[in-house]
């Protein structure tokens, strides 16, 4: 049953975004990963999960607002399907941090879907990131970290809109990146950046 | 049942079914000559003129596939088909637009209540006491003309304001109201006209045969004139619109196809026109299609953009296929509807 509910989620997912998904300098592969993405809409985090192969779904986990998939029946369902790791945006604990939590969340199966810029930004021009995507590959420099670059979608679904619009969007997905030895936080947030920021060209 | 009396029960009558079936054999042909010249040496032809080509191949026999397959069905099915390529080719047009966020709402409501409901209309027609086509003419140009601006005042966003309900409107126009009329042509009943007792007595045959010669003459308008262009095409109509298109292929093409409707006419009669009729249909097909182009090259170059196709990668551009049918399919349906109906 819940398996025929989350075929029906990504199926829907992906006819009202529209989404094509190109794998740049890079293939779906089951090893862990992080996907950093640019934030443009409510939607990003569940129009990149369906966009994955399905044996890589099962494996990963988008980190989504806590505030926004428990507010009311029907996002507390749809986010039960999609399995996301809820992240309180309003009280961050300084000794059960977020990355602390999905560090442990991910353990050594799970690859995690993440957006550092934190919020959506209503004029679609990318924010700077924080400094979570730092720490977690700090933490775990095994980890690739793939960029990923959402285009159209905040025009699919804007900010404080609850009806889609079935407009085209397009996900690219590039080639990993890591924490270089002795590279500075704000180097190497800078960089991530970037690397989004580059895929939008191609 | 037999084979014969399903037929009987479908859209296709015989001279139809020969057409369809000649216009599939033709495309697969052409399908695998596209793939034998892909593999010959890359000096020998230019590479890009067989890319095109095989693409507008394979694009088009999928939907005379798909096509073949819905008419042998009840005509919702044809109708529901045309709807899901609206659907598509609005959201191509609507995705290459720049709308702001004061257009969301009116946005919605132009894809799941406009778009349905006017092909929804389209398979009511001729079938109750209301007069469905009475609303079905109007809908999108008054109603839904006069609803997208008031819906986007009541945002309170007036930035370029008639530029942004302009796009919406000329979208739904071109790619839901216009097309629209391409599977209304199911639903006319029609009546052919005798020559030798100058009356009109009602036509035996399938609208199935209309829907084709329509799709089939659009296509091969667009095949000479692209052929004419290359060929002998000198004089540029709009180099800022479209460099390719010439005074020589639109006129070539217009003729040839006309020459080709009377053609089809006397050897397979899909449709009630008598074959002079037939012939002016076809150019006015031609003339129409032609035109479409030309229009939506123009919006491509104004936005900056090849094709439909590489607006979003990956994605296939209906829009690039469909902009002559849309053009065509309006002016047609309402010719043969004044005389035939």
């Amino acid at each position: 049953m819940k398996q025929v509910s989350i075929a029906i989620l990504t199926t829907l997912a992906k006819f009202f975004s529209g989404a094509t998904v190109r794998w740049v300098d890079c293939k779906p592969d089951e090893c862990q990963r992080i996907y950093f993405a640019n934030h443009t809409s409510h939607l990003d985090a569940l129009v990149l999960w369906s966009s994955l192969p399905m044996n890589l779904r099962a494996l990963t986990r988008p980190a989504a607002a806590k505030d926004y998939w428990t507010g009311g029946p029907i996002r507390r369902y749809v986010s039960s399907l999609f399995n996301p790791l809820l992240i309180d945006r309003k009280q961050v604990k300084v000794h059960d941090s977020p990355v602390d939590m999905m560090i442990r969340e991910i353990g050594t199966t799970y690859s995690l879907i993440i957006f550092p810029e934190g919020s959506r930004n209503p004029s679609g021009e990318m924010q700077d990131f924080k400094s979570g995507l730092y720490y977690l590959a700090k933490k775990r420099p095994d980890l690739e970290l793939l960029p990923v670059y959402i285009d159209n979608l905040n025009r699919v679904m804007p900010k404080g809109e609850y009806l889609p619009v079935p407009l085209l969007s397009s996900i690219t997905i590039g080639a990993p990146i890591w924490l270089e030895p002795g590279e500075g936080k704000q180097q190497f947030l800078t960089r991530a950046r970037q690397a989004v920021l580059k895929l939008k060209e191609i | 049942m037999n084979i014969a009396s399903f037929f009987q029960s479908t859209l296709l009558d015989t001279p139809t079914i020969v057409l369809l079936v000649g216009v599939l054999v033709t495309l697969v042909v052409f399908t695998v000559l596209g793939q034998y010249l892909k593999r010959q040496p890359a000096i020998s032809i230019d590479q890009s003129i067989i890319r095109t080509f095989n693409s507008r191949v394979i694009a088009w026999l999928t939907i005379f596939v798909v096509l073949t397959i819905t008419m042998t069905l009840p005509k919702q099915v044809t109708v529901f088909f045309f709807w899901t390529i609206s659907f598509w080719a609005l959201r191509e047009f609507i995705t290459m637009t720049p709308t702001r966020r004061g257009d969301h709402r009116t946005l919605f409501w132009v894809f799941f209540l406009f778009t349905p409901f006017q092909y929804v209309m389209v398979s009511l027609l001729n079938s109750s006491s209301f007069d469905w086509y009475a609303l079905y003419t109007i809908l999108i140009p008054v109603y839904a003309s006069l609803f997208i601006p008031a819906r986007i005042a009541f945002t309170g966003d007036s930035k370029r304001f008639l530029e942004r309900t302009a796009k919406i409107q000329f979208g739904l126009l071109i790619c839901v109201y216009s097309l629209s009329h391409a599977p209304a042509l199911l639903y006319l009943d029609l009546q052919k006209y005798n020559p030798s007792t100058s009356t009109f007595e009602p036509w035996a045959g399938k609208t199935g045969g209309l829907l084709l010669f329509l799709i089939v003459m659009v296509q091969i308008s667009d095949m000479i004139q692209f052929m004419w262009d290359r060929l002998i095409g000198k004089h540029v109509i709009a180099p800022t619109v479209n460099n390719t298109r010439t005074w020589e292929g639109l006129i070539g093409a217009s003729f040839c196809t006309g020459i080709i409707g009377m053609m089809i006419q006397l050897v397979l009669p899909v449709t009630p026109f008598t074959w002079y009729g037939s012939g002016v249909m076809a150019l006015l097909i031609s003339v129409m299609g032609s035109s479409g182009k030309m229009t939506m090259s123009a919006i491509k170059r104004d936005r900056g953009i090849e094709d439909y196709g590489t607006l979003v990668q990956g994605h296939v551009g209906v829009l690039d296929r469909i902009d002559s049918v849309c053009f065509a399919a309006p002016i047609f349906f309402h010719v043969t509807r004044i005389f035939l109906s």
